[in-house]
């Protein structure tokens, strides 16, 4: 995308699109747009764009990056951005859309159970591989690499996997 | 973290509002601190991670909280200027690294020792036992601002109080050696516990304000997890004689003063370092 032309024609759907796709910097088979972060994109009338999002976990270290991400995109698409961040309503796993389960999956990571009103850890319910589908499935801790991912490992297809826990 | 949110509470709130912000920063930032000194430590590769996770979790939280102390500390006009030095902004690193030890609020508990695993995880138990209600509690909060960080907060705790509990419930209910070392560590950190519902003007202006989580309230659901973890992990539950207290005065054990002082070295030694 150039940043040399006028961006007239752009609207905000285009925009929100712009947004939706940046990656996710510490899972990049999915974009911010599949977790469920963009909360709004608002084109002022000076020309201004400003997207809203929602911080996934409160220490969660991907989301300075995710700003700057996210306003190198904008720039990059000629648009004079700013990112903001909203706590409330805080970020739920359910948040995350059909698409972000689908690839979730394909990278070999359980999708999150719903996560009902939040304040009960989903952890204890049954997990099917991703990978075979199989239920015969084994946790292995309660924390994964990152705060939003338990280890578990298939009995059936010995596969190591982590589950997206519901939040 | 910015958030849109400004505080337009009269000044007379706003000083004891910042004073309970800040007690509940330090309480997030200083048990994350020991938590991250046992990370290589621990008995498996798994808890490494876990209690990693745990601790990035509670720095998340007093980041939150620090910088909504900012906000009420700066007060509805006031932006301390762009260029000032960094130790003078009044931005979530000055109340981490700007401050000394004396003037950290924490409670005693969470600054103790890691000492053996068990040490570490009961006072992690007794600790999230506390935060889970407090959270909770804090998510009808009438302040806007800590009530958004409130029901971030609550869903992160649920994990660690879950994790927590089950440790002591398999090491209490677990070997001959497990369960001594763990009735040991229950010993020594009960007598840091009733700090947690301590009530003071702080504590009750606010709370009758619907600012501030009732300590009273908070203590029952403590009391109650505290007693039915214990008795499934057969471990006795110690005396309330001699609790002791003073982190909310800024008096804390020698140990404290090098945690804070090493967690704020590089900060210290490289004024104004963006990394």
């Amino acid at each position: 995308m150039s940043g040399s032309e006028p961006t007239v024609a752009l609207d905000v759907e285009a925009v929100r699109a712009i947004v939706e796709g940046v990656d996710d910097p510490e899972l990049p088979h999915v974009t911010i747009g599949d977790l469920g972060m963009v909360r709004g994109v608002e084109l002022l009338p000076d020309g201004q764009v400003v997207a809203t999002l929602t911080p996934t976990y409160s220490g969660c270290p991907a989301t300075d990056q995710i700003r700057d991400d996210v306003a190198a995109a904008l720039d990059a698409a000629g648009l004079d951005a700013r990112v903001e961040f909203v706590l409330s309503p805080p970020w739920t796993t359910d948040w995350v859309t059909p698409a972000g389960h689908t690839k979730l999956r394909a990278a070999g990571i359980a999708p999150p159970h719903a996560a009902g009103d939040g304040h009960e850890t989903r952890i204890d319910l049954p997990v099917a591989c991703p990978r075979c589908s199989s239920r015969r499935t084994r946790r292995l801790g309660d924390f994964g690499a990152t705060a939003c991912k338990a280890p578990f490992v298939c009995e059936a297809c010995r596969e190591p996997f982590e589950l997206f826990k519901a939040l | 973290m910015p958030t849109d949110t400004h505080p337009t509470a009269p000044t007379d709130l706003d000083s004891t509002l910042l004073t309970y912000v800040l007690r509940q920063g330090d309480r997030s930032l200083v048990l994350a601190q020991r938590l991250l000194e046992n990370v290589a430590h621990s008995p498996e590769l798994e808890e490494d991670m876990a209690l990693a996770n745990v601790a990035l979790d509670l720095i998340g939280q007093s980041r939150l909280l620090y910088t909504y102390a900012g906000q009420v500390d700066a007060g509805p006009t006031g932006e301390v200027a762009a260029d000032a030095p960094s130790s003078d902004r009044l931005d979530e690193n000055h109340y981490a690294y700007w401050r000394p030890d004396t003037a950290f609020t924490s409670p005693l508990l969470v600054e103790q020792p890691n000492g053996d695993f068990a040490h570490l995880i009961t006072r992690q138990f007794l600790h999230d036992a506390f935060a889970a209600p407090y959270w909770q509690a804090m998510t009808t909060s009438t302040d806007e601002t800590l009530a958004a960080i409130a029901a971030k907060a609550v869903k992160e705790t649920a994990y660690h109080l879950r994790h927590s509990r089950g440790w002591v419930v398999r090491l209490g209910d677990g070997t001959d050696e497990s369960h001594r070392r763990m009735q040991v560590a229950i010993d020594a950190l009960w007598r840091f516990t009733g700090e947690l519902f301590e009530r003071d003007d702080v504590e009750d202006g606010l709370a009758q304000r619907g600012v501030a989580a009732d300590p009273t309230s908070l203590e029952r659901v403590w009391q109650e997890t505290v007693a039915s973890t214990l008795a499934e992990a057969t471990l006795d539950r110690p005396s309330d004689e001699h609790m002791r207290t003073g982190g909310r005065h800024g008096r804390h054990s020698e140990g404290f003063s090098y945690l804070i002082g090493e967690m704020q070295s590089v900060a210290r030694a490289h004024p104004g370092a963006s990394w």
